[in-house]
């Protein structure tokens, strides 16, 4: 591809260092993230032992930090991918449905969208994770289902550009099914603003992940998410600065790597901003 | 103008009708919401009385329409955990989390407001990257995890701030700070791009070529302009900052709401954890409503037409 | 008498592309000087560095304007300031554009003379009806968007005159209007420079505005100066191939029905495609081999012009 600068080289490097990181945990993880030693609690990073280093200390049971972060990186990337996963093709079937169709469709999706958009996101994320009980599957399900309007939005704005274009105008005529139109000549055009929108909510959703955690709504202990690692930390700052520091620069890193790439991706997509 | 309110008027009460019935279905997501009601440990005898008294042995729809009914007459229920008027346990904790929000918008717009103006005069310079990191590390901290690090730095290490809870005004400035970095640089960027659309237009240098300096064209001219589409966003911030106030109030032992909900949700007390919701959401919707009304305020255009 | 404006080799560059190439002219007071050509030649440009008010791509890379015999070239941000609005205003294309859509009309006077509206509201008042505004006293609290683009205009002419200064610059000021509201404004301006002894610059690409309010014109081509003179005797004898093209495409009553009109062949070089000689030769029908080695000065041609052309005097 043309034109990465070093920055963006190496906001790309970090990206796929997480990734690999968050892949690789089972192997490259010094010790069990879930074995306790009770007699090594709150251990500060550096502690050296016979089984090896906690070379980021240890938590509240005597876990190794290093490991759990290791592993916490796979909660917060596994979370962020399947739920933008369903609301991105959730939220651009309805969009699709609303550019496509217009009229009442259009009114009713976009009604909701509003309404949906006016009910703050963590708000009610917290309600639904609270009523069918915190667990991994739910808190996708949350968040998938939760976070759809902003792609709808997009969708159904971009669907009605595209929708009058010439060649849409000549398939219709040709007789292709509104399906078919859909699906292979629509959707192929509006993906490039979809996938920014894809990009931010990626880095929000991390975000929610490890907010909802830290709530003790997200991951549930004693499976090891940044979030709940920081809970734990928060009831430890005066003794174990760095149950929060790690963890936390961990999540920083990987959220400004995210919103960066998408900041990257929108100069890319966005036509306004080409050429300049 | 008038025909403009009524519009607006009707689209929020379209949505917080929205609001309602996505809050009412969410609640009945688990199945029987009588199990949400009840405290821990109750008895199945007891579930079933508690069932039939509160109605929700009826059909749905006719728990829907007594629920719609219900909080038309502003009655949102009895907390069955603390035997009390939920309106009146969420009521009181209102206070802190405006205090916290207004608080977390007081540095949002301070700081926010200035450095998007300064980024967009300056567009270009040094001062411009600076403001520039500024307003991505914002975007990128989470508020727990810079809270806990203010905690650490001015609450541990420097021992200047209270660590926790409401006792004095100092209390309120490192949540207020933690809670306010996002939306700071919201602000900032908002500022910035609207600043700089106006910076461009005919009437900036025709303010030049009557002898204004760049600053005072700014002041007299391009602020006005910019404000319009930063007083929307400012208005949708404050409906955030509210539901932002869950982590930080947590973070900080502060007793507002967002607090309220995540204890409620802790005690099985649901319909503390709805009102909160409801009422987040009700200020959200109002916000937006008065952005347009500022909008007009600001706006000759639309001020002028009937 | 001493001109209100010298512009003297004035050359502007954008990156390393030179746009404006040594261009000079003089304007003295209540004369209407055009300064013609087709957009891009680098007219408006001119403008904005007389009065510093480039864009910050753009660079000054020679020359000097003097203001009533002052070089004002070097001078502070903020003694330019001191002088804009007040010794040498300026006009835009846009009317509607140029003015700030939540200021009122007063405001934006009142800004010109650097005082608060309710001190000098009568002064503006009279202004006002000068420019030909009916009902002054509802115009002044009005908002630009209640107004038509040609009372925009009349309004910017205020702003611009009301601290009579000695130049005015106007950046084709009747472009964006209708015809008949383009003659009024004309009409206006001639009348006013007339009355307060101002030296207008007017900037435009149409010869038929030249034609109606010109005393004296400066033809540019690509950034320099092609011909200067008196209008009468540019329009009834050009001393350069390019103005002859120029006039012999505006249509005339007394062109025979369905005959064509001249169209000039080619188009302007971009300043990347500048070489060595006359930048106009690539579309001239004299160009010879001289023309495209050398840059043709501007020479004087007797009778009061200048014009840069080598075989200026082959012109019938």
């Amino acid at each position: 591809m043309r034109g990465i600068s070093p920055g963006m080289a190496l906001i790309l490097l970090l990206l796929v260092a997480f990734i690999v990181a968050a892949l690789a945990a089972p192997w490259i993880a010094p010790f069990d993230p879930l074995r306790q030693s009770l007699l090594m609690r709150l251990r500060p990073p550096g502690t050296t032992v016979a089984a090896g280093m906690y070379l980021l200390g240890t938590d509240d049971l005597g876990r190794d930090l290093l490991s759990r972060v290791l592993h916490g990186a796979r909660a917060s990337i596994a979370v962020a991918a399947l739920s933008v996963s369903i609301s991105l093709a959730f939220g651009t079937l309805l969009g699709l449905l609303a550019g496509w169709f217009r009229g009442w469709v259009a009114v009713a999706i976009m009604r909701s969208v509003d309404t949906m958009l006016s009910i703050p996101a963590i708000l009610l994320a917290v309600l639904t994770v609270a009523v069918l009980g915190p667990s991994f599957l739910n808190l996708i399900l949350v968040l998938g289902l939760t976070r759809w309007p902003r792609y709808t939005r997009v969708a159904y704005a971009q669907t009605l550009q595209v929708a009058t274009l010439p060649y849409i105008r000549a398939a219709e005529m040709a007789g292709a099914g509104s399906a078919r139109i859909l699906w292979r000549h629509i959707l192929p055009n509006i993906a490039g603003p979809l996938m920014v929108v894809a990009t931010s909510e990626f880095g929000l959703m991390i975000l929610f992940e490890a907010g909802l955690s830290f709530l003790g709504l997200g991951i549930q202990p004693p499976y090891p998410s940044w979030g709940s690692i920081m809970s734990v930390g928060r009831q430890y700052v005066e003794r174990a600065w760095w149950l929060t520091v790690f963890p936390g620069a961990c999540l920083f890193v990987l959220v400004l790597c995210v919103n960066l790439f998408g900041d990257w991706l929108r100069d890319r997509v966005d036509p306004r901003s080409q050429g300049r | 103008m008038i025909r403009l309110l009524a519009g607006r008027l009707l689209q929020a009460a379209v949505a917080s009708f929205g609001v309602l019935t996505i809050v009412f279905f969410v609640m009945r997501l688990s199945g029987d919401p009588t199990l949400l009601l009840v405290p821990e440990g109750a008895s199945a005898e007891q579930v079933a009385q508690l069932r039939a008294a509160l109605g929700f042995d009826r059909p749905l729809v006719v728990q829907y329409a007594a629920y719609l009914g219900d909080l038309l007459r502003l009655d949102l229920g009895e907390s069955l955990v603390q035997r009390a008027p939920v309106a009146g346990i969420v009521g009181e904790r209102i206070p802190y989390t405006l205090a916290l929000a207004g608080g977390a918008l007081l540095v949002a717009l301070g700081i926010g407001i200035p450095a998007g103006i300064l980024m967009a005069v300056h567009r270009g310079g040094v001062l411009e990257r600076a403001l520039a990191a500024l307003v991505l590390a914002g975007q990128s901290l989470p508020t727990f995890w810079s809270g806990i690090l203010l905690i650490l730095f001015f609450g541990v290490y420097l021992g200047w701030l209270p660590t926790s809870g409401a006792d004095s005004l100092a209390s309120l400035i490192m949540p207020a700070i933690a809670l306010g970095a996002l939306t700071m640089s919201t602000f900032a960027r908002m500022a910035r791009i609207s600043v700089l659309d106006e910076l461009s237009r005919d009437y900036v240098t025709a303010a030049r070529a009557r002898g204004l300096s760049v600053w005072a064209a700014v002041s007299r001219h391009v602020l006005r302009n910019a404000a319009i589409p930063v007083v929307t966003i400012a208005a949708l911030e404050i409906g955030n900052l509210l539901a932002g106030a869950v982590i930080v109030e947590t973070v900080f032992a502060w007793p507002g709401i967002g607090q309220l909900a995540i204890q409620s949700i802790q005690a099985r007390d649901f319909l503390v954890v709805q009102t909160v919701v409801l009422f987040v959401s009700s200020v959200y919707i109002a916000m937006n409503l008065l952005a347009d009304l500022a909008y007009a305020a600001i706006d000759p255009r639309i001020r002028g037409r009937s | 008498m001493q001109p209100a404006l010298i512009v003297e080799n004035l050359s502007l560059a954008l990156g390393r592309a030179n746009l404006v190439d040594s261009v000079g002219f003089s304007v003295a007071p209540g004369e209407v000087l055009a300064l013609v050509g087709e957009s891009g030649c680098g007219k408006s440009v001119t403008a904005q560095a007389i009065m510093r008010l480039l864009a910050p791509a753009l660079r000054q890379t020679g020359g000097r304007v003097l203001l009533a015999g002052q070089d004002i070239t070097a001078l502070p941000e903020r003694a330019m300031r001191a002088l804009r609005g007040q010794a040498m205003s300026m006009i835009f294309q846009e009317p509607q554009a140029a003015l700030d859509p939540l200021a009122t009309v007063g405001t934006h006077i009142a800004e010109a003379l650097r005082r608060p509206l309710r001190d000098v509201r009568d002064q503006v008042l009279q202004m006002l009806a000068e420019v030909g505004i009916s009902d002054p006293a509802r115009r002044i609290d009005q908002y630009p968007f209640e107004l038509s683009g040609g009372m925009c205009q009349r309004v910017m002419i205020a702003c611009a005159l009301i601290s009579r200064p000695a130049v005015l610059l106007a950046d084709e000021p009747t472009t964006a209007l209708d015809v008949t509201i383009q003659a009024q404004i004309l009409d206006l301006l001639r009348r006013l420079a007339a009355e307060r002894r101002t030296a207008v610059v007017l900037i435009t690409h149409d010869m038929g505005v030249v034609a109606d309010i010109a005393d004296r014109v400066a033809v540019m081509y690509a950034g320099r100066i092609a011909e200067t003179g008196p209008t009468a005797q540019i329009f009834a004898r050009p001393r350069h191939p390019y103005t002859s093209l120029l006039l012999a495409s505006i249509p005339r009553l007394t062109d025979a029905p369905k005959s064509t009109l001249a169209v000039i062949e080619g188009r302007v070089p971009t300043p990347a495609e500048f070489g060595p000689g006359c930048r106009f030769a690539s579309r001239c029908p004299l160009a010879d081999d001289t023309c495209r080695a050398a840059t043709p000065p501007l020479r004087d041609m007797a009778d009061g012009r200048l014009s840069a052309c080598f075989h200026a005097e082959q012109l019938p």
